[in-house]
């Protein structure tokens, strides 16, 4: 064509024109610390697995979650799922279900019979784990990906821990603990059962070992004072729990009265219900807003026909398993007062719930141990006071939680793994947190979270078929997708659309966006409009 | 094949011989004829494939004809006086863009007061928009012209407008030579443009252009109307060829050879000045004729040619740049200046005003003998004029003018004292 | 019907892109082979609207068309930033003619089209409100009349902001342009009869016409895909802001156009042949203040005495809208 002078333009051409120049600032990707993986203890990623399952792609997910949590039909069941209370959703509807989630991920595993990536290769050293609860699993998994050989010596005839002999089967079933034990097995960990270990010391030495991780719960009962009758029936609820396992079921008679407020007491009480007792009353020394135990457990144990006695406590068990009662009243710090009102209360047994305390009998004449409050104390890098010798879990001051202890045995293998290696582990830098505020959340759908099924009150109170059911396919992939992807960039496209000077490079999918700085102008809508807070602007030095 | 036939048909039937494939029309006294009788053809079927569009004003006829030329349509449209005016944006923009449209003038006066009689003051108003500006003196040259504009407008990528006296020539019946499919496809090539909007090839026409390239801009526009110059005295002897009668070219010449007064002149009124010449020359007086076809670009070199033997000058010219004179004798001059020739204007024919023989004789006879005034309201009423002015100087709100006139002239009754 | 967002959790349809959607269902935007119809380097400020919007337009005619398509642009923002000498933003067939004279430009480029046979090359003309409402409404109107083959998209602003922010006839009441300042008894732009270009379209009888904004990109891109599906005279009025004339944060330009159907004062709904035929609902609604604060045109309004009975009358005309154009939905 013959195009006129200045007129009639090439299409295009403005490529040319660098408006780059007149930025005051710019835009940066950056990935956030979404709130759910900040709070897990076990150091999930969990928007990360759930970006996979958002897709449907399930094994991806369950894969993206096993990197730090070999136990997730588990978790799914039994972690209290502070993830979910942290997740920004709940500021929006309510929070994603993350644990439901979690578990359908576990339950299609096993469903599919997914294993593990095979582990690295094989290093030669052997590291010892003492007890096979989740710490001790967790441990144990790790460390054997990282191509250790790995031996478990367990007290008990099972592997599980408090999660076999505590959480009864109606939280938890066993084919479920029972296959993911078997997955950590089948990765080459080996669990010796039937095997306390005495002497730590002895152990490691005859079994050659190069470290070891303790990791043996916290299982003996807490005493309280009672006067009780020569004849009254007192038990533990551990020991109650335990027996739960074994083949002689315990005998706790019509009625059962539990002392205490933590969910130990809570599933003591619900096993005696469901053991046939007409009567299953806890007796807790607060009000329900103080209750250690958790609220949706309460909630369930209430439906269940389970009473509780707030304000109380036992002073007396005479040998007819009459209960003396004294009232309380809280003062104005929260702490339950006597008031010398008293009332009384029959009972076939009482079964105290009291806590745990750890049995340290196998650290005896180790050097430079030191235990505190009944814990054994550890560095941050979870290494007691003798070289080599880690421990994690109900033993060591934390909260106690399957899922703590499960995130210390992952953060004991990795600093074990250095330290095997003469070296020390560096965690990497935390990432800033994702704030609500950070989020625009114009861009998500409006979804309700979830419910997912529950067994109905009848068989609950008869049976120890499992309370809470699943999601199915189609929920779970609702409630994955109910995900904000808080903080990290979920490849939404907004960059690339909403740039008015098309500054945004879309790399392909997985590969996310680069942004071209020759053109951006830096009017920071892309930051305004990515939904997760992907993106920041940083002044430019001008 | 020769007809009897009005005009504005008969420029109607040219352009549908040139194959226009979108023409826009709105209607304005005097041009009225010739698109209705290109809507009356596309309605028909017979000039096809055509797009006639009835559009909503003459601003947006001459942008349909834009578009339709950007995108590589030859494009037609025609006006008149205010409705050259209403489209007068578009004008200019067509010549800026460089689209090859070609537009007939019935030229008209522009008002206030409106009037809907001829004079050149429309076309004229537009003599720097950009646009070659053909005048044609007969019916049979209007025709032609239009031929030769499609051809011209295209080779040079710019906008023709020719332009033809309202009524004296749209509204007469004349005899004239129509051609023939055939010969204007053989003289008419179809449109090749030389930018056009597809999105084959996508250009961006139109673009914003400061400081730093418009005057490079306007002057290319200038040099391609110098080479119009050249192109369009070919392009009437390539006419010739084909169609066998003379037409076009930038001046034509009549009784000049010796002449020692020349008029000069545009459009119809060269036939009436034809005849008094005629006569005058019958009784010995040495005087001729140059008349101007292309007004833009103006022929200065031919001008000066025909003119320089000559010892005077009278342009004629049915305009008036008020407030300094003549439109069209400013340029002549200009095309003369040193020569030391005496030339004299002649306003004349405003508003339809006629020019009639008589009064040309009395002119040209103050001509020749150097008597006229610098510059002449050919048959101004001075009676009329004197008395407004008069009472104008002695009162600032004489009421309304044309009223006043009236009553001088004894149209309007006492009552209005 | 008009356009169904995709319930498709986790976002759906609300941003660009959603690689869960199937791909039949993805935007324009999102694909890598998008036409940026408008190319990087235009001359625009930071976030403008006009430039967002028309990339959007375009590129969805673009993609509707299969690539067969011709612009013919009015004078303003748009065609200022995207065409200085020496250098074209534009990837289409484009043209600018004049001001007030493009639906006619379009119009006599889809005549030439039509006489050349070629049926698949598309026309679309787009310009500013003042282009619009004002200046070219004769030749809108003609177009429309005649229901010539054109799309003429109006990329609303609501004033002259090439000519530094003057008050045109789309400027909203109270508003503070060049010529509508904040002073006297009746601070910024007046509360007229309003001109409601889209209303005015229908009445025209033509077989589509479409109001969207730059905050909701799948409804923009259905309508215009909508659009080009139909021939005859169609129009589309896409809200735009514009930072510099409203005195917005550049970052802001799509949260505005957001806010402005949220709160009613910009309905989004589309017609056939004169007959509201679908309306966006609104999603979350909002007070107008939430509009009008973050907007330095409407700063007289607020401050320390605020004009609370002006704000009642803008309030008063979004829920004019809200009732009109039944914009909320019934549980909602
Ligand atoms: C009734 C009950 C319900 C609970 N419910 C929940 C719940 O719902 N969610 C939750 O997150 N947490 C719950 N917990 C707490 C949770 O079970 C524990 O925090 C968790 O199991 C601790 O794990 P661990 O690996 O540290 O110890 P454990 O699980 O206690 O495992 C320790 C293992 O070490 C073995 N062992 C001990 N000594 C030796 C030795 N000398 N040699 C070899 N092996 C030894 C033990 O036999 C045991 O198998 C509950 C606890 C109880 C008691
Ligand atoms: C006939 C004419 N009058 C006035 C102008 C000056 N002018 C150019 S752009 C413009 C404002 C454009 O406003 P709008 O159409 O709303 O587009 P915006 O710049 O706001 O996008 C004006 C008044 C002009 N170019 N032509
Ligand atoms: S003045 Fe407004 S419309 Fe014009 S380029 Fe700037 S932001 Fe865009
Ligand atoms: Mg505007």
């Amino acid at each position: 064509m013959r195009k006129p002078f200045a007129i009639t333009l090439i299409p295009g051409s403005s490529l040319a024109n660098l408006t780059g120049t007149w930025r005051t600032s710019r835009p940066v990707y950056l990935d956030r610390l979404p709130p759910c993986n900040n709070a897990c203890p076990a150091g999930e990623n969990i928007q990360g697995w759930l970006f996979h399952a958002e897709s449907g792609d399930y094994e991806a997910a369950w894969r993206e979650l096993v990197k730090d949590n070999p136990l997730p039909a588990v978790m799914g069941r039994v972690c209290y799922h502070p993830c979910e209370s942290s997740c920004n959703r709940k500021q929006i509807d309510a929070p994603v279900g993350i644990n439901s989630v979690e578990r359908f991920l576990g339950d299609e595993a096993i469903k599919r019979g997914w294993q593990f990536d095979a582990p690295a290769a094989a290093t030669g050293k052997r590291v010892l784990v003492v007890g096979a609860g989740p710490s001790g699993l967790s441990a144990a998994y790790h460390l054997a990906r990282m191509g250790h050989t790995v031996e478990i010596h367990e007290a008990g005839p099972f592997a599980g821990g408090m999660m076999r002999f505590g959480i009864p089967k109606y939280r938890l079933p066993r084919e479920v603990l029972d296959a993911e034990v078997q997955r950590i097995v089948n990765l080459g960990v080996t669990i010796r059962l039937n095997s306390k270990v005495d002497n730590i010391l002895d152990t490691m030495k005859q079994g050659h070992f190069d470290a070891t991780f303790l990791a043996v719960g916290a299982h003996i009962g807490k005493r309280t004072n009672i006067h009780a009758g020569a004849a009254a029936k007192i038990v533990d609820a551990v020991s109650v729990l335990r027996s739960m396992e074994g083949e002689e079921k315990p005998m706790l008679g019509r009625r059962v009265v539990v002392y205490g407020g933590g969910n130990t007491a809570i599933d003591v009480a619900r096993t005696a219900k469901r053991l046939g007792a007409s009567e299953a009353i806890i007796v807790y020394r607060r009000t329900r807003e103080k209750m250690p135990a958790h609220d949706l457990e309460v909630e369930e144990a209430l439906q269940e026909g389970i009473m509780i006695k707030w304000l109380s406590t036992i002073k007396r068990v005479d040998d007819e398993g009459k209960l003396t009662v004294e009232k309380m009243e809280l003062d104005d710090k929260g702490m339950p007062q006597p008031t010398g009102e008293f009332e009384t209360l029959e009972s076939d047994s009482l079964v105290l719930a009291l806590g745990q305390d750890v049995d340290l009998s196998l650290l005896e004449g180790v050097p430079g141990l030191e235990v505190n409050d009944g814990t054994v104390q550890v560095s941050p890098n979870m290494m007691t006071g003798y070289p080599g010798i880690f421990a994690g879990g109900d033993m060591v001051p934390s909260e106690r939680t399957v899922t703590v202890a499960v995130g210390h045995g992952k953060k004991a293998a990795r600093h074990i793994d250095a330290w095997l290696r003469g070296a020390v582990y560096q965690p990497a830098a935390k990432h800033e947190l994702a704030d609500f505020k950070n989020l625009n959340t114009w861009y998500y759908s409006d979804a309700p979270k979830t419910v997912r099924p529950m067994l109905d009150v009848i068989r609950r109170q008869s049976s120890f078929d499992e309370v809470q059911g699943g999601l199915d396919e189609t929920n779970a992939l609702f409630e994955a997708r109910r995900c904000l992807s808080c903080g990290n960039c979920f490849e939404c496209d907004n960059c690339y659309g909403v740039c008015p000077d098309n500054a945004v490079i879309k790399l392909g999918a997985g590969k996310r966006y680069e942004f071209n700085y020759d053109y951006c102008k830096g009017c920071g809508i892309c930051v305004t409009e990515c939904p997760s807070g992907s993106i920041k602007m940083v002044p430019e030095d001008i | 094949m020769l007809k009897q036939i009005e005009g504005s048909l008969a420029v109607a039937e040219a352009v549908a011989l040139c194959r226009p494939e979108v023409i826009c029309a709105y209607p304005i006294s005097p041009q009225t004829h010739i698109v209705e009788g290109l809507g009356k053809m596309v309605k028909a079927g017979k000039l096809a494939p055509c797009e006639f569009i009835n559009v909503e004003s003459e601003f947006a006829a001459m942008s349909v004809a834009i578009g339709a030329s950007a995108a590589g349509a030859r494009a037609y449209t025609a006006t008149a006086s205010q409705g050259l005016l209403f489209m007068a944006e578009a004008v200019y923009n067509a010549a800026g863009l460089g689209l090859p449209i070609v537009m007939t003038i019935a030229n008209r006066a522009i008002g206030a007061p409106i009037n809907i009689w001829n004079d050149h003051s429309d076309a004229l108003s537009q003599r720097d928009s950009g646009w070659i500006q053909l005048f044609a003196e007969t019916n049979q040259e209007a025709l032609d012209l239009h031929i030769q504009a499609f051809r011209l407008a295209e080779e040079l990528s710019m906008p023709v407008m020719v332009c033809m006296d309202g009524f004296i020539l749209t509204h007469a019946y004349e005899r004239v030579d129509m051609p023939t499919q055939q010969q204007v496809d053989a003289y008419l090539p179809p449109f090749d443009p030389r930018q056009v909007l597809d999105p084959k090839e996508p250009v961006s026409i139109g673009a914003m252009v400061g400081p730093e390239a418009f005057m490079e801009v306007r002057y290319l526009e200038h040099a391609r109307q110098l080479q119009a110059l050249e192109r369009i005295p070919q392009l009437a002897v390539q006419f010739k060829e084909i169609f066998g009668r003379a037409s076009g070219g930038l001046t034509q010449t009549y009784c000049a050879d010796d002449a020692e007064t020349m008029i000069v002149a545009m459009g119809s009124v060269l036939g009436t000045i034809k005849d008094t010449i005629d006569e005058m020359r019958a009784e010995g007086h040495k005087i001729g004729v140059l008349g101007i076809t292309s007004y833009r670009p103006f022929p200065l070199a031919q001008v000066r040619e025909a003119l320089i033997h000559a010892k005077r000058f009278v342009v004629l010219e049915k305009s008036l740049a008020v407030g300094m004179g003549g439109i069209l004798a400013t340029d002549v001059r200009m095309a003369l200046s040193g020569a030391g020739l005496h030339g004299y204007t002649v306003v004349a024919g405003l508003g339809g005003r006629a020019i009639t023989k008589k009064s040309l004789h009395q002119l040209f006879r103050h001509a020749v003998k150097d008597e006229l005034e610098p510059i002449t309201f050919l048959d101004l009423d001075w009676n009329v004029v004197n008395k407004q002015l008069e009472r104008e100087r002695q009162n600032r709100h004489s009421g309304p003018i044309a009223e006043n006139i009236l009553h001088d002239l004894g149209v309007v009754s006492a009552k209005f004292g | 019907m008009s356009y169904q967002p995709v319930k498709f959790y986790q976002t759906g349809t609300f941003t660009v892109g959603n690689r869960l959607l199937a791909p039949v269902e993805r935007s324009v935007q999102q694909s890598e082979r998008r036409s940026n119809s408008i190319n990087s380097g235009h001359r625009a400020c930071q976030g403008c609207g006009e430039a967002l919007g028309a990339r959007y337009a375009i590129d969805a005619a673009m993609a509707a068309s299969n690539g067969q398509l011709i612009a013919a642009n009015a004078t303003g923002c748009l065609e200022v930033f995207s065409t200085p000498y020496p250098e074209s933003s534009w990837q289409v067939p484009w043209i600018h003619s004049l001001f007030g004279n493009t639906p006619a430009v379009a119009t006599g480029i889809a005549a030439a089209m039509k006489v050349k046979g070629r049926k698949e090359v598309r026309v679309v003309a787009q310009g500013g409100d003042g282009g619009t409402a004002d200046i070219g409404f004769g030749c809108l109107s003609g177009m429309f009349e005649r229901n010539d083959d054109v799309l003429y998209i109006c990329y609303d602003n609501q004033g002259y902001m090439n000519t530094g922010v003057q008050r045109s006839s789309a400027t909203p009441p109270a508003a503070r342009t060049a010529t509508t300042m904040p002073v006297g008894p009746e601070p910024g732009n007046v509360f007229g009869q309003g001109k409601n270009l889209p209303e005015i379209a229908m009445a025209h009888g033509i077989p589509y016409v479409a109001t969207a904004t730059v905050a909701d990109l799948r409804d923009l891109e259905y309508k215009v895909k909508r659009a080009m599906n139909v021939h005859g005279a169609r129009y589309l009025h896409i809200f735009v802001p514009c930072p510099l004339g409203w005195g917005s944060q550049s970052n802001d330009t799509i949260r505005l156009a957001r806010l402005a159907k949220e709160t009613g004062l910009f309905p989004v709904f589309e017609a056939r042949h004169g007959e509201v035929t679908g309306v966006l609902k609104i999603r979350r609604k909002q007070a107008v203040e939430e509009y009008l604060k973050p907007q330095r045109r409407f700063a007289h309004l607020f401050g320390n005495d605020p004009h609370t009975e002006v704000i009642a009358r803008i309030q008063a005309i979004a829920d004019r809208n809200i009732r009109k154009y039944n914009l909320l939905d019934e549980e909602g």
